[in-house]
């Protein structure tokens, strides 16, 4: 980790990320994926018909999410990238390395998808006179770019994950064969297959939720919905056999991946609850869905939010998953997720971790250093997951190891550190010197009871 | 240079020459900042418009029209924006990741702050006739749309700018301390009036060509007027760029100044003598406006830009080049020591050697929890001893899958060290007098 570190104390750096990518997902999931096909279906519907006021009402639903995507949706996916390489630089620098050809291909689709929904959205008065049939074409291809970001996008989130025994040579890492194994990963079609059929049928929820503010001629309106319901029943068919698919493929990986195995009882309970946020959205949507065909006033427009809202619970249960199939690594094999290469490990073994890093104050550890020394050791090693006292800290760790008022000891401390990654697999091995490691445990058991808050190059800059 | 942090890089190689990265760099943040120019200038004139068209109705007209461009190029500058954006990443990862951090909260605050201005301009957009009575509320709008503009690119000219300044790196302590070093200021000068200029050249093509219905929408402008208004004000925020370039130049530590630079900036300059003259003769002669000339404007601004892009791009490279070649030297070093750590490992002759047998093998998996007579996580040995009295074979079934027994963390499984070695674990285990 030789960058000078960003640091956020209280929600961690991981939550910051978690924030941005969920608001994205959010985003981009029901509207920019799944609403782009649905509203370019009602065009052609209404343009079969001649029905003027649908054509209408699927200008609007168009409205809404180009203003939407246009925005928060585009910032926050920005916004990955940026967070994701204030928070763990090394590992977005050398992913970049890694797929940069990938995330380039992505680049120019990207690029034609804005161009095109701008170009489907606001030409959409004017080419209704004109040429109607021109402007649901153009609806198709926005629809068919929108995807192909997912398509791309979703290989290289499950390249990570996969096992590291096909790179052994990670300096003559090749593009192709990167992407090829990203593809190949087992888990890859099983996904895509969620995340498309996912966000199909939550655009179908979310315009449900959408009616009632731009529709309030009463028989329009049930029609409406009627058809908004068809739509989302369809495809919660093939999301639930997708999620099904993909949480049947989950433990396969766990057994091929021998210490992950070990963590099979952290595990279990996310496996579980997996299954039972799919089977009450599956239920969700079936009633609220049914309800819609059969009886549509039944249904008051804020039920419409609580299947989606599962759905993007759901999507994050398997986010989480596939985070905790990868660790201890953050690429496979190379990179622990403390930014640190499994090549160096050695070498911090002997020398320790501060004598290589050039951001931090301790260069070496003297009697009477024994904190700040620790502090660094900890910033270098600890804080791209973990906190001091807030969330996911370190001492809270400690604590439920170590219950009660009885003060730590530091040999305590610093024999688990030492042997934490046979315990906690998902851990990765503790790198530097021993009496790195008893610097560290004295920092920590400095706030056992005295919460900190340690300050990030952010605010602090570089303290040497 | 002791005190200037020279870190380590990344160890993978860059995916494609670096010499056709950075020439793609060049290029393609060209083409972004284009419509981040389009974007701000848009906002901003648009904003002067409507408080002339208080007074002025036909200004009304115009900087509605302006608003309508802003929404389109805004979504184009930040799509347009992602590919400098990784390959900034890639050809400087060492000093652009180190200048994030350093003001990473302004960074962060780049997602939230830029939607907000977007959906500002979407309502400022979409809410003309709506609010044609509350000038004021609609002006409010616009203007905090405008402020929000304003300081975003502070924060993409501090990051950038502090990247090329490893020595700086030590005095910076937040954004702010980053805004204030010696040239961002007539940095952001520079690129304000150039994003107007730009916009006002885009605003006399858009506005003024053949196709554009300006009786309908643009009423009380002739399209020779509308062309005269724009060359007038980018000719006059260019005529600023003499006061605010030079200061630009003088501000500029030395360090990254040398003749390449100079030639590139020379031959800059000499384009923007010629784009003045060429549309100062435009606006004084007294033939109708042609589209010909307004292309050879156009080519002229795009060649000064490309110069002034280039001259850039050499600074950047004379100024961190010296750090990068003791960054690429001490990024290797690390590379073959660690190397040659690994290969003392496998040899057994690590200078921090991992003790072997069921002692060290107990020390490394179990001791982190089970001490002889305490109870630490886990039960201590004694009780163990005593519970499993020469069964060693019940303590390796017990830690191959083991159940709650007392509140407090459950144990994990231990299956992964084989049979083999937690049986040898649990003799030793055993074996013990305590």
């Amino acid at each position: 980790m030789d960058f000078p570190l960003f640091h956020l104390d209280f929600i961690g750096n991981r939550m910051l990320v978690a924030i941005v990518a969920i608001v994205h997902v959010m985003i981009n999931h029901p509207m920019a994926v799944g609403a782009v096909p649905l509203v370019t279906l009602l065009e052609w519907i209404a343009h079969k018909r001649k029905d003027a006021e649908l054509d209408e009402l699927a200008y609007k639903f168009t409205f809404v999410f180009f203003i939407i995507t246009t925005t928060f949706g585009a910032l926050t996916g920005v916004g990955i990238w940026l967070t994701t390489s204030l928070v763990n630089p090394d590992a977005i620098g050398s992913l970049l390395r890694i797929f940069f050809w990938a995330w380039f291909t992505e680049w120019i689709i990207f690029v034609a998808e804005v161009c095109f929904i701008m170009w489907y959205f606001l030409s959409w008065k004017s080419m209704s006179k004109t040429n109607k049939k021109k402007h649901i074409r153009i609806g198709a291809f926005l629809a068919l770019f929108s995807w192909l970001t997912m398509v791309i996008i979703t290989a290289v989130l499950g390249f990570m994950m996969t096992p590291g025994k096909w790179m052994p040579f990670i300096r003559e890492w090749t593009e192709f064969s990167s992407l090829l194994t990203a593809v190949l990963n087992p888990v890859y079609i099983p996904q895509l297959a969620f995340r498309t059929s996912f966000a199909l049928m939550s655009s179908g929820l979310f315009f449900m939720f959408l009616v009632p503010f731009f529709v309030k001629k009463q028989p329009v309106r049930y029609t409406v919905i009627k058809y908004l319901s068809i739509w989302s029943l369809t495809w919660l068919v093939p999301t639930a056999a997708a999620a099904w698919w993909y949480w049947q493929r989950i433990p396969a990986y766990m057994t091929e991946n021998a210490p992950i195995a070990v963590a099979t009882q952290n595990y279990a309970t996310w496996y579980h609850t997996i299954l039972i946020i799919l089977l009450a959205m599956v239920v969700t949507v079936a009633i609220v869905a049914t309800a819609g065909i059969i009886r549509s006033r039944w249904v008051p427009r804020f039920v419409m939010l609580i299947p989606f809202i599962m759905g993007i619970a759901l999507l994050g249960y398997f986010e989480r998953a596939r985070e905790f199939l990868r660790k201890p690594y953050v690429i496979a094999d190379y990179m622990y997720a403390n930014g640190l290469l499994k090549d160096n490990y050695a070498l911090y073994s002997e020398d320790g971790v501060l004598p290589h890093a050039s951001f931090v104050k301790t260069k070496e550890i003297t009697p009477d250093n024994h904190y700040e020394a620790g502090r660094d050791v900890f910033m270098l090693t600890c804080s791209r997951c973990h906190t001091v006292s807030g969330i996911n800290s370190v001492t809270g760790k400690f604590r439920y190891l170590f219950p009660g008022d009885t003060p730590w000891t530091p040999e305590q401390i610093s024999n688990f550190i030492a042997g934490m990654h046979n315990v906690r697999p998902f851990m990765p091995p503790y790198p530097g010197t021993d009496a790195e490691r008893e610097a560290l445990s004295e920092f920590i058991i400095a706030h056992q009871n005295r919460a900190f808050r340690m300050e990030g190059a952010q605010t602090a800059g570089i303290d040497r | 240079m002791d005190s200037i942090p020279v870190p380590h890089d990344i160890q993978l190689q860059l995916p494609l020459p670096e010499g056709t990265l950075k020439i793609l760099l060049v290029f393609l943040f060209m083409l972004h900042i284009l419509f981040v120019n389009f974007m701000f200038g848009g906002v901003a004139l648009s904003f002067i418009f409507e408080i002339m068209g208080i007074s002025n109705k036909r200004y009304d007209h115009l900087a509605r029209e302006i608003s309508k461009t802003v929404t389109v190029n805004k979504s184009l500058a930040v799509v347009l924006g992602v590919a400098p954006l990784l390959a900034i990443n890639l050809a400087y990862t060492t000093y652009f990741y180190a200048s994030t951090s350093l003001t990473g909260i302004a960074w962060v605050m780049i997602i939230p702050s830029v939607s907000v201005a977007f959906l500002l301009t979407y309502l400022h957009k979409y809410t003309w006739d709506k609010l044609a009575d509350n000038k004021l509320i609609h002006l409010t709008i616009a203007g905090v749309a405008l402020a929000l503009f304003m300081v975003i690119p502070l924060i993409f000219l501090a990051n950038v700018n502090l990247m090329l300044f490893p020595s700086r790196w030590l005095e910076v302590k937040g954004f702010i301390s980053a805004v204030l070093l010696q040239n961002v200021i007539p940095r952001y000068m520079h690129f304000i009036l150039a994003a107007i200029a730009v916009t006002a050249l885009f605003g006399a093509g858009w506005f003024g060509r053949k196709k554009y219905p300006h009786e309908e929408k643009l009423p009380g402008f002739t399209r020779s007027e509308v062309k005269r208004l724009f060359y007038k004000i980018a000719f006059m925020v260019t005529s600023m760029q003499f006061i605010v370039g030079p200061l630009l130049l003088l501000t500029l530590p030395v360090h990254g100044l040398h003749l390449t630079v100079y030639l590139f900036i020379g031959l800059g300059i000499t384009g923007a003598i010629l784009f003045m003259l060429y549309v100062w003769n435009e606006l004084h002669s007294q033939r109708e406006f042609s589209n010909g000339r307004f292309w050879i404007i156009i080519i002229l601004l795009t060649c000064t830009v490309t110069m002034m892009a280039f001259g850039r791009h050499y600074y950047r490279e004379r100024a961190v080049d010296p750090h990068r070649k003791m960054v690429a030297e001490k990024t290797e070093l690390l590379y073959w020591q660690a190397e040659a750590a690994r290969g003392r490992e496998r040899m057994g002759i690590s200078k921090a050697p991992k003790a072997t047998g069921a002692e060290a093998a107990f020390a490394r998996n179990c001791g982190v929890c089970h001490a002889p007579t305490t109870v630490m996580v886990g039960p201590s040995l004694k009780e163990i001893i005593e519970l499993y009295p020469d069964n060693p074979q019940q303590v390796v079934l017990w830690a191959k899958n083991p159940q709650v027994k007392r509140g407090g963390p459950i144990m994990p499984s231990m299956a992964h060290l084989g049979d083999a070695q937690l049986t040898e674990i649990a003799d030793y285990i055993l074996g013990l007098e305590l």
